[in-house]
């Protein structure tokens, strides 16, 4: 994988862009889905997972070869979805309670296209909830978590990903899991 | 509520880092089997975990890759060229070297516009014409830059002209090498070979000097 990922770093060094579209088809289902996670909606998840695609190839040069690209392409992509948590001035969550009803989100008054299959319902909605309390975990905490247990990398991995002492990376897991926990256990 | 000291929890958490000696992990166990409390806590971030893991991995929408590379900057050539040199220093210093030369030899070919040649005793000039007349012997060889050549006589030297033409009388004769330069190309060519000659003299006469 990671030689396969070298040569074609090197052919889109020398200019061939189409070898960067190998690099995407490769990684994008990944770098999708960490984004996801940190922004907790579809729309931004796109946008910022391509974002980092573009500035992935836009800086390739600066990609050390020796190093593992998987690394520095979660690290320009969580970075930007830290940037945007942060940026993101409160708005409209499709999952919010809608003010004044109880239990009542803006899903149930969206028209979906599909209806659902009545099995995958359940599974979706713990799903949602899941996914609704990482999104409130800090920023700080989520980003922790999401690598750890959704990407499934190492602590060494992450404290790279995130440019933090190793140290912080755990307390961070640790604290953020103790959130979790708290948020998580009357389910 | 959970009374027990922040180490059990510390420990908890080492645990699922897999960070945890043997002898903790023991006394982790130990303490576990017997706080109910703490093993609650045990057990809520394991599932903690285990719902967070839960979570489908979704796939990227399937035009993903398509609208990335169609935002991609498209390659400038000034941006690709600049990588290209940064990249091949050597092929840009051989190619600003030759510009260089071929600058100066077709500068040297412009300023060699007006009628030259070598001087010689048995020669007559009229107008931009050389002339070797008949019955004389040029023995050395002879150069003549933008003027014609005619030879009545004999030359027993090489015989170089540059642009201009060469007129041969019945009774003339060249014994040297004859060379006739027209175009710049040409001329280029006889001056990277003149100076690889020069080059080749001198080497040889340092061999003789040694």
């Amino acid at each position: 994988m990671e030689l396969i990922i070298k040569k074609r770093i090197k052919q889109v060094l020398k200019g061939d862009q189409n070898a960067y579209g190998e690099i995407v088809e490769l990684y994008k289902d990944k770098v999708y889905h960490v984004c996801y996670r940190m922004l907790g909606n579809r729309h931004e998840a796109e946008d910022m997972a391509q974002e980092a695609f573009i500035r992935a190839y836009t800086n390739i040069h600066k990609f050390d070869i020796d190093r593992k690209f998987s690394t520095w392409l979660y690290r320009i992509a969580t970075n930007l979805c830290i940037d945007r948590i942060r940026k993101k001035k409160p708005d409209y969550y499709l999952d919010a309670e809608v003010s004044g009803t109880e239990g009542l989100t803006m899903y149930s008054q969206i028209q979906t296209d599909e209806p659902l299959p009545e099995e995958e319902v359940e599974s979706m909605e713990l799903q949602s909830t899941i996914q609704k309390e990482i999104s409130t975990l800090p920023e700080k905490y989520r980003s922790v978590i999401v690598l750890k247990y959704i990407e499934e990398l190492s602590l060494k991995e992450i404290s790279d990903i995130l440019d933090l002492p190793l140290g912080t990376v755990k307390t961070r897991i640790h604290r953020g899991r103790e959130a979790l926990r708290k948020q998580l256990r009357t389910l | 509520m959970n009374t027990c000291p922040d180490k059990v929890v510390h420990m908890m958490h080492d645990y699922l880092d897999e960070e945890l000696s043997q002898e903790n992990e023991k006394e982790l166990k130990q303490h576990l089997q017997e706080c109910e409390a703490c093993r609650t806590h045990f057990h809520e971030l394991k599932r903690t975990i285990a719902f967070v893991q839960s979570t489908s991995h979704i796939q990227a929408p399937s035009n993903f890759t398509k609208s990335v590379m169609n935002k991609l900057p498209k390659e400038k050539k000034k941006v690709g060229m600049e990588r290209w040199f940064k990249k091949h220093p050597m092929i840009v210093a051989a190619a600003v070297f030759f510009l260089l030369m071929s600058g100066s030899l077709f500068t040297t070919w412009n300023d060699g516009k007006e009628f030259a040649f070598t001087k010689s005793e048995n020669i007559v000039v009229d107008g931009q014409t050389v002339i070797v007349p008949q019955g004389e012997i040029v023995e050395e060889d002879i150069v003549v830059h933008n003027g014609d050549l005619r030879v009545e006589g004999e030359v027993k030297g090489d015989v170089t002209l540059i642009n201009g033409k060469r007129y041969m009388a019945g009774a003339g004769t060249i014994t040297g090498d004859i060379e006739e330069i027209d175009q710049a190309f040409e001329w280029l060519w006889y001056n990277i070979k003149s100076s690889f000659q020069e080059l080749g003299d001198l080497v040889q006469s340092d061999e003789k000097n040694e």
